[in-house]
Parts: C-alpha cells; sequence; structure tokens
C-alpha cells in the first residue's frame, strides 16, 4: 500500500514531461482556463477553503496571503514567485521545475488573476543554470500558445546566487536590482512590495499546488492531510537513505512511512539524526520517526516542517561536523546587515571548529547555547534563528557527543566512514 | 497642505508605559525616542532621529506589549512607533531585553579591534561609552578577529578603517538621504560587509565630513584631524560658520591655542545637525595664513614697516583727518564689525561712502537691498511649508549649502516643487528634480515674471541677480503679483548683517533711509552727535571711481580683495591713488598698497555674530581664550578716538548692545525703483555669453591650506552645449580657450544642458578665475574655441 499522493509530480515518469504539449496531454491548462472564468474573489476564497499552506517553510495560507492585496486601489499588483531555493538539504523546486515548469505557469496565471496582477516574476537561483534554461524555454512555449501575454507577463528573473535573497523582502530589493538585504516591515510585502506595489510572494511549490485545487476543488485538496495541514506536498529525501529523491505524499506522514518508500536507511546502518525541513530546522533523531510530518506536528516535536528537506544521517556521522558545515554555510551566507547573525556566525564557526577538533572545550558547550540565544529571536531576519537551530537542538541531543570530542582530543568519528565511498577506500 | 495654521493643528497623542512610567508622545514617535523623554537611554547604534529608521545593529532591543499581548521576543525600539496601550520594558526592567542587549553589544566588540587608545574617537566614542553602560563585564570571545587593510581613502578627506567598523549604515544613508549623493554604499556580506566607494569614483559630496561626524565609532575620520587630539585635550567653544549666510551652529575644538577641529552643531531651525565640508574643514586659513602681527606704516621711502599701535593709529589719523574718506567692507566681517564701520564712516569720516557689497554689484540691488531685504525675515521654516520654491540667480549647492539641503529635505519628504531660472543646469537641480527655464545669460528678468507662483511659494534670489539688468525689479513683480516670499540669499555670512548694520550708503542701521530725515535724528539721538551726513553715500564703484578721479582721497578697507571685485586692476591703480588704511588678517592685494596696515582677529580669535540670509543672529564666542588680536570694531574706535570724533565701540560686546538698542525702523522703507528687464546680447560663431559662479569648494582665500578639502573640489570645466560643442568641434574632456580683449582661460570641456548662447566656467576656482584673468562677468561677450 503506497502513500503516495502523486499530483505535482504525478507524471514526472513520462520522458517529455516538461513540455507543453506533454502538459496539455496531461489536462494542463484547463485550470487556468476555469478560473480565469471565475470571480477572481472566487479564486482566492477557493484557494482559502482548500487550505493550501504556503509550502516555503513557514506554512502562511496562501489563499489568506492573496486576499490582503487591497483591490480597487488603482495601483499595479505583482506576483513574485520565489524559486531561490538554497536551503541546504531543500531540494524540490529545482526537481519540480525540470520536470513540470508549465504546472508553475499556469499557477502563476491563475494567481494573477485572483490578486489582479498583470505582471508576475519568478526569481530563481543563479546557479540552477538548467533549470533556467528550462524554465525560460517554457515561458516562450506559453507565449507561444497564448496562455501568456493576454493580459498577463511573466519574467523569470536570475539571482546571483545569495540564499538571504530567499528571505522574500530581500527578494524584493534583489529584483529591484539592489543588493538582496531584508526590508524593514512594515509596510508588508502585500501593501508595498516590488516596486513599492501591493505583491505576493509565493514559493514554487504553493502556486504550482493552485492549478489543481481549481480543477479538482478545494473539498479534494481538503480531504488529504491533517487537521490543519491540508493537501500533499513533496517530502525531499536525502543522505543516508537507499533512494533518495522526492516524495509526495499527503501532509503528516510520518518519516518511518517515506523511509519505507525509500528503501530504507543505507544498508547495515541505523537512523541517527535528521532534519525534518532542512539545515535551518531544529534536528530530529530516531525518537521522532513517527511524528506526524505536518507543520502541527513537527512544531510539536519542538522543530519546523519548513520545506520537507528531510536530510537522514546514519550513526557514522559526527553531528558535530554536520553542525559545523551548516553553520559554516550560514557564516558564509549571512547577509551582514544586522549584528547577531554577521557577527554571531562568525564566532560560532570559531567554537564549533575548535570543537570538531578536539581543542575545544565543555564551557565552549555553554558559550555556544549563550551565544545562539543572544541570536536567535534577536536578528533582523529568520536567517540568524536558522543558523542557531542546529546547533541548539544537536547539543540537545548529542551533547555527550560534543563531550567526546572534548574528551577525546579529536573527532571519535572517521569521516570516511559517513561518505558513499565508504567500503571503497581502506 | 496647512503652512501657517499647522502648528496650531492638535497632534494627537500618544500615552504609552515605558518602565513604568507613563509618557505622552506625538502620534508616529518612535519607542527610542519616547523612552528619550523619560531620561531612559535605550543603547543604538544606526539609529539616528534625522535618518529613517534601519533597524539594523540590532543593539536598542526592548520587550513590547500591546493590549496584553507580548511579542514574543524583543523588538527594535527605534523601528516601532508607539502605539496605545503598548508597555514597554527596557534594559532597566526586563532582564531578557538587558541580555539582549548585553548580547549585541559582546558581538559588536568581537570583531572591533578595541584600538581605543589610538582610535581618534576614543573618549566620544558611544561604542565605548555604551559598552560601559550595556556591555558585558568580561569578555569571551577568544578567537581571531577580522582585520583589513587601512585605511583607505574614501575621499581625501575621509578615511576609512574598516575593521573598526560596526556596520550601522549611518554614512551610506546620510549620503543617500540627506545630501543625495550615494557615492559610499555597503558592499560584500556577512562580516566581510564594508563601506565602500564605487570603482574609481571617490566619495566627492560637499556633505561628506557628516559622516565622520555621525559615525557611532572610529571608522570614518577626517584626514585634517586623524591623530591631531584626544577628545579630552580638546576645548570647546560653541561657533557659527563663516563662510557662507546658511548660518550653520558649529563647535569649534581648541587645543592649547590652535583650532583642530570644527562639528556642525545643533540647530533644527537652521541646520539641524549638518553642515558642509567648507564649514567643518577650512578652518587652517587662520594659522596657514601669513598672519599679520603688527601694525604697518609706509614709510618715506615707500615700504611698508612694523609699527606700533600708537605710531600706527596716528598715522592712519593724519592721512584720514580732513580728507574725503570712504569705507570699503567686506561681506566676511561680523555684524558688530560692520556696525563698528557703519558708524565709523558717518561719525569718524562724516560720510554715507560705504558698501559691504565686495563684489559684483548694482544699483538696483543696493535699492532692493533696501527696500525688501534690511529687516525682511523670510526663514527655513518657510521652505517647510512652500507650495513652491523659485531660485533666482541662485545655485544653492554651491552657495548656500544648507539651503540646498533644506530643499532637498523637502523635496524628498513631501515632493516640494523647485523652479530654476538659471542659464546651465546643475548637479543640485538635477537631485530636486527641479523644472529648469532655461535662459541666455542677461534675459533673467523676462524669464521670472512667467513663474507660475502663490502666496505659500517663496523666492530665493541670489546676490549674482545685480549681474542681470532688471532681475531684481521681476522678482519684486513677482512677489507683489503673487504673494510669493522673498528670500535674499548672499553668498558670504557677513553680508545681510552688514546691510541691517547700515554699512551702505543709502541705510543706517536698522534699515533706516538716509534721505529720511526722522531716520537721521533717530540714530543721531542714540549716538549722540548733532546730524549725521543727509547725502546717500556711493556705491562700492563709484567709491573706486571716486578714488580714481581724485573725487575722494582716502579710504579705510575692512576684509575686502580687489580681485573679488569687478576691474581689479582699476581697483588697485586707484587704493595706489588713495590713502588707504587696511584692517585685515593677513597680506593681501589690498594690503599691498595700503599706507596704513591694521591687524584684525581671526573668527576663532573673537566673539560676535553674524545674521545668516534669515536675519537669524548666529552669536560665537572666542574660541581662542589668549588671542592677542582683536576683532575690527575695537580698532575702528581707537582709530575713531584718533581722529578726535568717537565711537565709544571698546568691546564687541557694546558694539553689540548698542546695535541691539537700536532697533528696526518702523517707518518708511528706501523706495525701490524698478529697471527695466535686461535682454541678452545676441551673439554668432564663437562668440557665447559667459555666466559665471563660485563653486563651494574652490580657491577661496579662506580654504587656504586645507589640501585635503581641495581634493573633494569638483573639476574646473567650461560648460557648453551639445550644439556648440560640434560647431567648434570638441568633445567632453577636450581643452577649450575662451577669450576676450582681457585674457584667455584654457580649461577641459563639458558637454551639458547649457543655454546654447553661453559657456559657463568656474569664477574662482583653479585655472579658472574669470574675473580676475577675463574681467568679465555675467552676460558678457567671450570667445570660446577648441584649445
Amino acid at each position: 500500500m503506497s502513500k503516495l499522493t502523486p499530483v505535482l509530480s504525478a507524471h514526472w515518469d513520462q520522458p517529455d514531461s516538461f513540455t507543453i504539449e506533454a502538459y496539455t496531454r496531461n489536462g494542463g491548462y484547463t485550470a487556468s482556463k476555469k478560473a480565469l472564468a471565475m470571480d477572481p474573489d472566487a479564486v482566492i476564497q477557493m484557494v482559502k477553503d482548500s487550505g493550501l499552506r504556503g509550502r516555503g517553510g513557514a506554512g502562511f495560507p496562501t489563499g489568506m496571503k492573496w486576499g490582503f492585496i487591497p483591490q480597487g486601489d488603482d495601483k499595479d499588483h505583482y506576483l513574485v514567485v520565489n524559486a531561490d531555493e538554497s536551503e541546504p538539504g531543500t531540494c524540490k523546486d529545482t526537481p519540480l521545475l525540470m520536470a513540470n515548469p508549465h504546472v508553475l505557469i499556469e499557477g502563476c496565471i491563475i494567481a494573477c488573476h485572483a490578486i489582479r496582477a498583470k505582471h508576475a516574476f519568478i526569481y530563481i537561483r543563479g546557479e540552477v543554470t538548467h533549470v533556467v534554461r528550462r524554465v525560460n524555454a517554457a515561458i516562450a512555449d506559453a507565449y507561444k500558445a497564448g496562455h501568456l501575454g493576454n493580459g498577463i507577463e511573466l519574467t523569470l528573473h536570475i539571482g546571483a546566487g545569495a540564499y538571504i535573497c530567499g528571505e522574500e523582502t530581500a527578494l524584493l530589493d534583489s529584483l529591484e536590482g539592489f543588493r538582496g538585504q531584508p526590508r524593514l516591515r512594515p509596510p508588508f510585502p502585500a501593501i508595498a512590495g516590488l516596486y513599492a506595489r501591493p505583491t505576493v510572494v509565493n514559493n514554487v511549490e504553493s502556486i504550482s499546488a493552485v492549478p489543481a485545487i481549481i480543477n479538482n476543488g478545494a473539498e479534494w485538496y481538503q480531504s488529504m492531510g491533517t487537521e490543519k495541514s491540508k493537501g500533499a506536498t513533496l517530502y525531499s529525501l536525502s543522505g543516508h537513505v537507499n533512494n533518495p529523491g522526492q516524495f509526495e505524499a499527503p501532509l503528516g506522514i510520518t518519516l518511518r512511512e517515506i523511509l519505507e518508500l525509500a528503501g530504507g536507511i543505507r544498508n547495515g546502518h541505523k537512523l541517527k539524526f535528521w532534519t525534518p525541513g532542512g539545515s535551518s530546522t531544529p534536528l530530529f533523531t530516531d525518537e521522532h520517526l513517527d511524528t506526524p510530518l505536518d507543520y502541527e506536528g513537527v512544531a510539536a516535536a519542538g522543530s519546523m516542517l519548513g520545506t520537507k528537506a528531510l536530510q537522514i544521517f546514519d550513526e557514522t556521522t559526527c553531528v558535530v561536523r554536520a553542525v559545523l558545515r551548516w553553520t559554516e554555510f550560514y557564516k558564509h551566507e549571512s547577509c551582514g546587515k544586522c549584528t547577531p547573525c554577521r557577527e554571531g556566525t562568525w564566532w560560532l564557526v570559531q567554537i564549533l571548529r575548535d570543537l570538531e577538533n578536539g581543542t575545544g572545550t565543555e564551557a565552549d558547550l555553554e558559550k555556544l547555547l549563550d551565544l545562539c540565544d543572544n541570536i536567535m529571536g534577536r536578528s533582523f531576519c529568520a536567517l540568524g534563528d536558522g543558523a542557531t537551530s542546529p546547533i541548539t537542538s544537536s547539543i540537545k541531543y548529542f551533547r555527550d557527543e560534543y563531550i567526546a570530542h572534548v574528551t577525546n582530543g579529536a573527532c571519535p568519528f572517521d569521516p570516511v566512514k559517513s561518505t558513499l565511498f565508504a567500503g571503497a577506500v581502506n | 497642505m496647512t503652512t501657517t495654521q499647522d502648528s496650531a493643528v492638535a497632534v494627537e497623542m500618544i500615552t504609552v508605559v515605558i518602565d513604568g512610567f507613563e509618557v505622552s508622545v506625538p502620534k508616529g514617535t518612535l519607542i527610542i525616542r519616547a523612552a528619550e523623554k523619560l531620561g531612559i537611554q535605550i543603547p543604538r547604534f544606526c539609529d539616528h532621529p534625522l535618518l529613517d529608521p534601519v533597524g539594523a545593529c540590532r543593539q536598542c532591543l526592548v520587550d513590547v506589549e500591546i493590549n496584553g499581548r507580548a511579542f514574543p521576543k524583543p523588538q527594535a525600539s527605534c523601528t516601532i512607533p508607539v502605539e496605545p496601550n503598548m508597555i514597554v520594558k527596557t534594559q532597566l526592567t526586563s532582564p531578557v531585553a538587558d541580555k539582549a542587549q548585553k548580547g549585541v553589544m559582546e558581538l559588536l566588540l568581537g570583531n572591533h579591534p578595541l584600538d581605543c587608545p589610538v582610535c581618534d574617537k576614543g573618549g566620544e566614542c558611544p561604542l565605548q561609552n555604551q559598552a560601559m553602560s550595556n556591555g558585558r563585564a568580561d569578555a569571551r570571545l577568544d578567537g581571531y578577529k577580522r582585520t583589513f587593510e587601512k585605511p583607505i581613502n574614501i575621499s581625501s578627506s575621509v578615511l576609512l578603517d574598516r575593521e573598526r567598523c560596526v556596520l550601522c549604515a549611518r554614512c551610506t544613508r546620510f549620503s543617500a538621504q540627506i545630501a543625495s549623493d550615494p557615492f559610499i554604499t555597503l558592499n560584500e556580506r556577512g562580516a566581510l560587509q564594508q563601506v565602500g566607494i564605487y570603482e574609481n569614483d571617490p566619495f566627492k559630496s560637499y556633505f561628506s565630513g557628516n559622516t565622520v561626524q555621525i559615525c557611532p565609532v572610529g571608522a570614518l575620520t577626517g584626514a585634517s584631524y586623524r591623530f591631531r587630539a584626544r577628545p579630552f585635550d580638546l576645548v570647546s567653544t560653541p561657533s557659527a560658520c563663516e563662510h557662507c549666510a546658511s548660518g550653520c551652529d558649529m563647535r569649534t575644538d581648541v587645543r592649547r591655542g590652535k583650532t583642530l577641529r570644527r562639528l556642525a552643531g545643533d540647530d533644527p531651525s537652521v541646520n539641524e545637525e549638518w553642515n558642509c565640508d567648507k564649514g567643518r574643514w577650512a578652518f587652517k586659513y587662520v594659522t596657514a595664513l601669513d598672519r599679520l602681527t603688527h601694525p604697518l606704516v609706509r614709510n618715506s621711502s615707500g615700504e611698508l614697516v612694523q609699527a606700533s599701535w600708537p605710531e600706527a593709529l596716528a598715522a592712519a589719523a593724519a592721512g584720514l583727518k580732513g580728507k574725503r574718506a570712504a569705507v570699503l567692507t567686506g561681506g566676511r566681517v561680523t555684524t558688530e564689525d560692520a556696525y563698528g564701520y557703519s558708524k565709523f564712516a558717518r561719525i569718524a569720516l562724516a560720510t554715507n561712502d560705504i558698501d559691504y557689497r565686495a563684489r559684483v554689484t548694482s544699483d538696483e540691488e543696493r535699492d532692493f537691498l533696501a527696500a525688501y531685504v534690511a529687516g525682511s525675515s523670510t526663514t527655513y521654516r518657510d521652505i517647510d511649508t512652500a507650495d513652491h520654491v523659485a531660485l533666482i540667480a541662485f545655485e544653492p549647492e554651491e552657495e548656500s549649502p544648507i539651503v540646498f539641503l533644506r530643499l532637498n529635505k523637502n523635496f524628498k519628504k513631501r515632493g516640494l516643487k523647485v523652479s530654476a531660472v538659471a542659464t546651465k543646469g546643475s548637479i543640485a537641480m538635477d537631485k530636486l528634480k527641479a523644472d529648469f527655464i532655461k535662459v541666455a545669460p542677461g534675459a533673467e528678468a523676462s524669464a521670472v515674471a512667467g513663474l507660475a507662483l502663490t502666496a505659500k511659494s517663496v523666492i530665493l534670489v541670489g546676490e549674482r541677480a545685480s549681474e542681470s539688468a532688471g532681475l531684481f525689479s521681476a522678482v519684486a513683480a513677482l512677489a507683489a503679483k503673487t504673494g510669493a516670499k522673498i528670500a535674499y540669499i548672499p553668498r558670504r555670512a557677513g553680508e545681510r548683517g552688514a546691510l541691517e548694520a547700515g554699512a551702505l550708503g543709502t541705510v543706517l542701521p536698522g534699515g533706516r533711509p538716509v534721505v529720511d530725515a526722522a531716520a537721521r535724528v533717530d540714530i543721531a539721538a542714540a549716538w549722540g552727535v548733532d546730524s549725521l551726513p543727509a547725502t546717500p553715500g556711493r556705491t562700492s564703484s563709484q567709491i573706486i571711481d571716486a578714488l580714481a578721479s581724485g573725487d575722494l582721497d582716502a579710504v579705510v578697507v575692512g576684509g575686502v580683495d580687489a580681485h573679488d571685485l569687478p576691474h581689479s586692476h582699476a581697483v588697485l591703480d586707484a587704493l595706489k591713488k588713495s590713502f588707504v588704511v587696511s584692517l585685515e588678517i593677513a597680506p593681501s592685494s589690498v594690503t599691498a598698497v595700503a599706507d596704513v596696515v591694521l591687524p584684525v582677529a581671526a573668527i576663532t580669535e573673537k566673539s560676535g555674530s553674524f545674521l545668516n540670509w534669515e536675519g537669524r543672529a548666529r552669536a560665537f564666542d572666542s574660541a581662542v581664550a589668549d588671542s592677542h588680536n582683536r576683532s575690527d570694531v575695537r580698532i575702528l574706535s581707537m582709530l575713531a578716538d584718533a581722529l578726535g570724533n568717537p565711537i565709544s565701540l571698546g568691546t564687541v560686546t557694546s558694539s553689540a548692545r548698542e546695535f541691539n538698542q537700536l532697533g528696526s525702523w518702523d517707518g518708511a522703507r528706501v523706495q525701490f525703483a524698478p529697471v527695466a528687464a535686461g535682454t541678452a546680447k545676441s551673439v554668432s560663431g564663437n562668440d557665447a555669453l559667459l555666466s559665471s559662479w563660485r563653486r563651494l569648494l574652490d580657491m577661496g582665500t579662506l580654504q587656504k591650506g586645507e589640501d585635503n578639502l581641495a581634493g573633494t573640489r569638483r573639476p574646473t570645466v567650461a560648460v557648453i552645449s551639445t550644439k556648440r560643442a560640434e560647431s567648434i568641434g570638441v568633445t567632453t574632456g577636450q581643452q577649450v580657450r575662451v577669450s576676450n580683449a582681457h585674457g584667455s582661460i584654457t580649461i577641459p570641456v563639458l558637454v551639458e544642458d547649457i543655454h546654447e548662447d553661453a559657456v559657463w566656467i568656474p569664477r574662482n576656482s583653479f585655472a579658472s578665475q574669470a574675473l580676475v584673468a577675463l574681467d568679465a562677468v555675467h552676460g558678457d561677450v567671450v570667445t570660446v574655441v577648441k584649445a
């Protein structure tokens, strides 16, 4: 019995799934036709009723976000799609756009109609050139087919590869041509976003979920998921699993169930720790195998659903080493605007480095936790908060392993054993 | 839009509770400032009351609760306006806020070099101070610090030590928001983020020094002050700026009798907290110039030799006694000194032949000043409430930079409409998005009439209007027709004071007309003399002519450089023929031909006041306590005594008291006789009409000795139109020669928006001193060819 509910990924196995022909063949661009005939407010209501929540991490109800856009204000409105997927472990938008870019385009058309926008922008991460080419080709095809250009324009903008530009206001600054740094809120994007006009910023997956909701109805979408987390979503499994990849399943599925679908942990090994939603969400361990992976379930267990990026680590992995790598990422990606994130990550890396190579002390753990306390909730945007999550959660679950580094005077792990080529080297 | 009434409109007040104390503040007030009202100092770095909130440094975190609902985490008090039913707990009452602040402070200090013992800011450093008041007692961060090569010149005047920077973005926000000179910006990211300039593009802003002053650490330092002093060794004196008529409040810092720096003072109604780089850095002339220290008297063999004060005063009195003498005084003297010259002319020399306008002038201007400017009261506040500001013969950024900042603030905050009647466009006009009414030099007057102003508008007219016939008349007519307010903005700091003090041939102190017998009686009574001369005095050019023709024998000259006057060769010839008493701080073109030279105090050595363009008194004290130099008025008083006609103004204080007691005239003003609008001369071929004015930073005497400042001068260029450039075959950057029968100037050309009949060159910049080299003024015909 498969728990999979392929909607977005329903046709990914077709070799030409990314073409406009395949998309049309599979029923594409019928939802937009239907939606364009509807009253925009009815579209917003339908999305509200479906219970769709933002898939970029925060889980804000999508329909409600659309409803915030002031109507009849004689201003241009914009839709901006956040495709700046950069979080370590997160890999859902890239495969989605490779396999089915048209579902996003159709979603954009519907969303623009709903919020009375004439122009949508997709802000995509600069490094994924292959995706850029594919989406550009798809946009060109959609223009040719007349889906775009008749009142709704769509522009693909390529970012320069900064993690911070996934933060919606930094994304807007970057899209406007400025350095990507988060903006002071209020005003919120719904009031003054892109070019100071009312703007909706949605994740790729959120917008891509809309055509199916229009076609199948809010009730159909509601039938999946849990009480407060409706619908299906893409779970991205990576790391020490036999069959990594994207698994589209209803919200509320557990890791134990997904691991079954993915062929289990690497043979001969057992689960040590994992991230429920990318590296900025507090770690889980094997005690959370049955935690329902919906917004509420994960939050109740002390983490966040985030982007549903399940990075799986088995017992060969040094948690200190993993956390150090993530922290180095946050130090590298800190935009520099606020003190806690900019300066904090600089020192977190140094302390973690000492701990990992065995030159740290037990007192360093308290220093780390106290620094994290001074960063978490003190920074300008959520990036600073995210940088502390792996540190505080790993110390919570693996304090003994940190101390083992101190008493050992070195890392007790053989890093080679956690690699894929572990067996080949000796 | 409300104008005069808006102070009467009730401001909505909001009451909040901060640390248990209630405070009512106007709606929109930020928490951090509401706390200030209670005397609660929340530490901060990026916050600045005149800049938009940014919330970057996170130092001002406090706990906030609204309607019983607490924010889950501490909030930046510099970004959140107060709301009804808000309860704020600062570091004083919230352990969470206190720990958050200490945590941020620890992080700010972590990468800070802590080189306080050698840092200019040490002793007056917000980081140092707040680390003591709101920081941890001990340091825990013992890894390696971020380092940078140091320092970087972001301009010739401003140096940047990047490792000291706390990245508050005050400097970049000032440059973008206040000066509209976004030449510095934050580059890179994370802990390597840093303030930077664009490649090969230094920070050439007239207002760059303000970034040094508002830097909360020692990251930005002024090149001229760096490593010169510790703040606790400085003696600070409130002062006023002597460089222009904006009227900036200043602070002068002196160590061991030497001025080491000057800072912008805080006067919300004038300069707010800003000043320009000239005001900030151009003070070395006091020491750099070859200062006169002793009186000089020309001996029988024609040489100027040192003399004692009694000898010199006796020689001066002997030369003036019974002679037909006049007074020429500059726009740089204080009101008290100008009053001294005014009284000296009338009593000691028994003449109204006095003119403070050491520049290109006109009789039309003199009458306009007496009729419309003396006693007038247009202010900065009028700019704040204007619906439209017209700039006439006035380039605000170059000629009165704080007026520019005020215009820019109103443009940025409320979209103030600005129009400019001018020959050429300018950077300031671009920044203000001004409506550019392009006219040929000389034809300004007829363009002014067409301006659509209202009773809420303000006309800012500069002294250069005297160079275009009928322009003051057109301004007066426009104001009469529309009800718009007139503000006359001279370039020099002392001009308005000199006008009010009566240092002009047609007016006595307080705007009293010389021709009005009652006004003369008024002043004569106050001065304790029987009568005052009744004939209106000559203008500066008439005085020069009279000296040349022998109608006058002698002249007392104070603070005038002959090269500021038109036809300076003729001026010097006339002075050579006459008996000249010169009151000066340093040798000049005038002292060189003087018969008696009397040294006087420079600005930092004396007290006094200026009246800025508004007519607002800007008083200052002597910053150097033990100077031996005396203010002009004291010396004039001694000279008057030697002449036997005392003016009894032994001190600056007595001059100020007497002048202020006179008050202004409530009778009829001098009648203004309008002058017909002039027209531009017609030119063809390579001939062009000259347009020229002084740049803020140029070869001015008061900028001597400040080479760092000179490095941020705008380039010396001749501006011509695209059509002319094509016709003479030059492109921007190539050399052109601007010439007439007197001489020529060869400088690079800039092809820009300018009237096709015109060429613009700077009046007193390096390699382009139009008055001296060409002896030509606005509207004169010159020839422009490729060099």
